[in-house]
């Protein structure tokens, strides 16, 4: 019979188990008792500040941490409770709203489009409580939301004039995760940034993976398949690009390994991050990483947490630009070197031009405000 | 269980043989679909029923329901520690643990209550409400969340009951809500006609899905477990084309999202505005009862249930196996189309690529801890809907991540598929009954050999 043989091997392992934890007890629980009754935390303010994410959780190396980082930032600098909740799917956003506006939120920041038809339901129906979304803006404006948006394509058209004044094949690349307005725009700007560099210099750098006027290009087909990342940007290696832009939060490390195998391959390519500075959040890829389209989510969630609780709250947009630094280009850290006075010069240059408004960059999916 | 087919005594009494070779020609027999005379040869040699009751995983979906209660049990005691064990508390305390060993029993034991209390508050009562309703609420939030749940679980347990694993609701939820939401926001209809409509469309969309999944494993011999698999895939990548679609998107916008749905299409809220509990709940107890109906009551169902014990035998009794491995996926079909209604026309009232959540995945479970039946699934929806209604609360009072409420899911069904780990942790293996011994250890070995 089996069950009698497993008997006495079933007793061994557990007292083996209890062995080991037992002794792992006793290594750490050596430790003295504090006195009791210790002091709690100073509760500065009684504002609360909220955030909900969307199903990609507050880990996602995208707007969901970059939010939450800054609503955390918030909690230190100006002393307020912070409560987060995150949706493990689509159908949690309304239940976690709710549940966040019976917590006694003062404002709530909600990440993404896909909430924001939750949220509009929330701020209809609790009119004194205040919301922020990350991301989205509504056609008509409501009263309690204060939508947080960005102009990344004129980050991104930097992005793309420093890629095409560096490729030395004459080929750059850029993929996105899914086809959405906030991810096209940081391809529109890129593809338009060559193409300013094209015209201007009179040369012909290849774009791949995306055509503006179409509207098409390559996708992984979601932000989490670091592997379709990969193979993408090793098609693009192979089709001769040398500088590539993964436009798809954590995918982008796909892009990053193919691109380091591609340099200890003794080619010499070139990564450019996405959303926050990828020398800083991704230093696996420092000694390929170039520059990185910075969107300052953080510092926008700070800055809003602050006026509502000064009693500012507004719902007009708040618009990241190159103008008010809420988009911008990352420095070059380990390419400081390498990328040509003349061509940091023109970058300089082409920023000014954008925040004068004396060079228009134009996305289909910039907002629209 | 009274509609347990018989055939299971008379496995339990067959001549001793290998438990491994049985449990591997079990595996055979449900994955393969025992319905051509070559698919098991195995399960032929050993002496065994073919397609018999005794294989590993109608054991596991049918066994006792008492394995299922101290199952869930064991989840949650296991999940409290989890929840204690990431507790800052309790690791403050350990590093004293000698000097002060209350202190760090107390931590771990408030962490966990109060994590559980909060789970319970959010997903039954409420104490700290104002009002009766504002009381109640979370139970009638369990309800909503369970809704979708129940539904896709009958169409998982409908199918096992007949032999087919059908691990293809996820897919047939997303067909569902599409030409359900489909028809909600594109048609302009009268009030009534417009709901019905929705309602037939997320059921055909459904039916349909599923019953291709029948059709060809009925003319092919297609394995449904494969299947069913691509066709989750492929339904879930037709629906982000179609996202991608203007006819699919709002006028003016590119994001990958429907228009809201007409308010004719939406189910009504049956206990009123404040409550997001709607009519889809009330189907959903109606598809239990016609489901049991189906099952125990008619003709069909007792087809299913002899083509799930034996279809070689139902076959040689003169009953259509290919018709009723259709029919029985068609309909399983268009249960987890109910669900795909309840999400599009209930809860989320549009259509994103998150239609589906992991409804149609968490539906296996939960006919899995229902035991295949009508009411027992039913009663594990709404412990599941429970649990995600009240893991909300849990994580905005305690903090704790709503990651332990899918552990504990997860642990239940690890639990489920090995009931004589149960049975030992809670000293129910039976040892003193001689003539029981051997088809038990038996039976055990082979499930354990599995798990």
């Amino acid at each position: 019979m089996k069950t009698s043989l497993r008997a006495p091997f079933k007793r061994g392992s557990l007292a083996g188990l209890a062995t080991i934890s037992a002794s792992a007890l006793l290594l750490s629980a050596c430790g003295a008792a504090p006195e009791a009754g210790s002091g709690s935390s100073a509760g500065a303010t009684d504002y609360t500040g909220c955030i909900v994410s969307d199903s990609g959780g507050f880990d996602d190396q995208s707007f969901n941490q970059s939010s939450y980082e800054g609503l955390k930032k918030a909690e230190t600098d100006l002393g307020i409770k912070v409560n987060q909740v995150e949706s493990k799917t689509n159908n949690d956003f309304d239940p976690n709203l709710r549940a966040m506006v019976s917590a006694g939120c003062d404002l709530t920041v909600t990440v993404g489009y896909l909430l924001g038809d939750a949220t509009k339901a929330q701020a209809t129906a609790n009119p004194d409580s205040h919301f922020a979304i990350i991301d989205f803006g509504y056609e008509t404006p409501i009263s309690n939301v204060k939508p947080i948006i960005y102009d990344t394509a004129q980050a991104a058209f930097m992005a793309g004039y420093l890629a095409a004044g560096s490729t030395k094949t004459g080929t750059v690349a850029t993929f996105g995760g899914i086809k959405i307005p906030t991810v096209t725009i940081f391809m529109d700007g890129y593809a338009d940034g060559v193409k300013y560099y094209n015209e201007q210099k009179g040369k012909d750098v290849k774009l791949l993976g995306w055509n503006k006027e179409a509207k098409d290009g390559s996708f992984t087909g979601d932000f989490e398949k670091q592997d379709v990342g990969k193979q993408l940007t090793q098609n693009f290696l192979d089709s001769g690009a040398d500088i590539v832009m993964p436009v798809a939060g954590p995918v982008g490390k796909g892009a990053g390994a193919a691109l380091k195998e591609a340099k200890a391959a003794g080619k010499d390519v070139k990564l450019i991050w996405v959303d926050s500075d990828g020398y800083l959040t991704a230093p696996d890829y420092k000694d390929i990483m170039l520059s990185s389209v910075m969107k300052e989510m953080g510092d926008a969630v700070e800055t809003v947490v602050k006026e509502d609780k000064d009693g500012k709250f507004s719902n007009t947009p708040y618009v990241g630009t190159l103008a008010n630094e809420g988009v911008k280009l990352a420095p070059f850290h380990d390419f400081e070197s390498q990328v040509p006075a003349e061509l940091k010069a023109e970058l300089d240059q082409i920023s000014k031009d954008i925040v004068d408004g004396k060079l228009k960059v134009v996305s289909e999916s910039s907002p629209k405000v | 269980m009274p509609e347990n087919p018989k055939p299971q005594h008379a496995a339990g009494e067959t001549p001793e043989t290998a438990p491994e070779q049985t449990a591997a020609a079990a595996a055979v027999d449900t994955a393969g679909g025992a319905m051509e005379p070559s698919a098991v040869p195995a399960t032929a040699q050993s002496g065994q029923l073919p397609g018999g009751p005794d294989t590993v995983l109608r054991k596991i979906f049918t066994g006792s329901g008492m394995v299922s209660v101290l199952a869930v049990l064991l989840a949650l005691v296991i999940g409290g520690l989890l929840i204690a064990s990431t507790d800052k508390q309790v690791a403050a305390t350990s590093t004293y643990l000698f000097a002060r060993p209350a202190d760090f029993l107390a931590a771990v034991w408030n962490a966990a209550t109060r994590s559980y209390i909060a789970l319970f508050q959010g997903s039954v009562f409420n104490p700290r409400g104002n009002t009766a309703a504002a009381q109640f609420a979370p139970f009638t939030e369990t309800l909503t969340i369970a809704t979708p749940l129940i539904t896709a679980g009958l169409g998982v347990a409908l199918a096992f009951r007949a032999g087919l694993f059908n691990i293809g609701a996820q897919g047939q939820i997303i067909m569902a809500g599409i030409l359900a939401a489909w028809v909600g926001f594109a048609l302009d209809l009268p009030l009534g006609l417009h709901l019905l409509l929705v309602l037939v469309a997320g059921i055909i969309g459904g039916a349909v899905w599923g019953g291709l999944v029948g059709l060809l494993k009925a003319r092919t011999g297609a394995h449904e477990v494969i299947l069913t698999i691509m066709f989750n895939y492929i339904a879930l990548y037709f629906l982000r084309y179609l996202l991608n679609t203007p006819a699919f998107q709002r006028p003016g916008e590119t994001n990958p999202i429907s228009p809201i749905l007409e308010a004719s299409a939406v189910y009504p809220q049956i206990l009123g505005g404040q409550f997001r509990l709607h009519l889809g709940f009330v189907l959903a107890i109606a598809a239990t009862v016609l489901v049991w109906w189906l099952l125990n009551r008619s003709t069909v169902g007792f087809e299913f249930r002899a083509v799930g014990a034996n279809p070689k035998a139902a076959q040689t009794a003169g009953i259509n196996v290919s018709r009723a491995t259709i029919l029985v996926m068609a309909i399983a079909g268009g249960l987890a189309g109910l669900s795909g209604v309840a999400q599009v026309a209930g809860t989320e009232k549009v259509l994103t690529d998150g239609v589906a959540a992991t409804y149609g995945f968490d539906a296996i479970t939960v006919a899995l801890l229902g035991r295949s039946t009508p009411w027992g699934t039913f009663a594990a929806g709404l412990l599941f809907g429970a649990f995600r209604a009240g893991a909300v609360q849990m994580q905005i009072q305690t903090g704790t991540p709503i990651d332990i409420v899918l552990v504990v899911q997860s642990l239940i069904v690890l639990f489920i598929a090995a009931p004589p780990l149960v049975r030992a942790v809670f000293g129910l293996n039976p040892r003193r009954k001689k003539p029981a011994r051997a088809a038990k250890s038996r039976r055990a070995a082979t499930t354990g050999g599995a798990a």
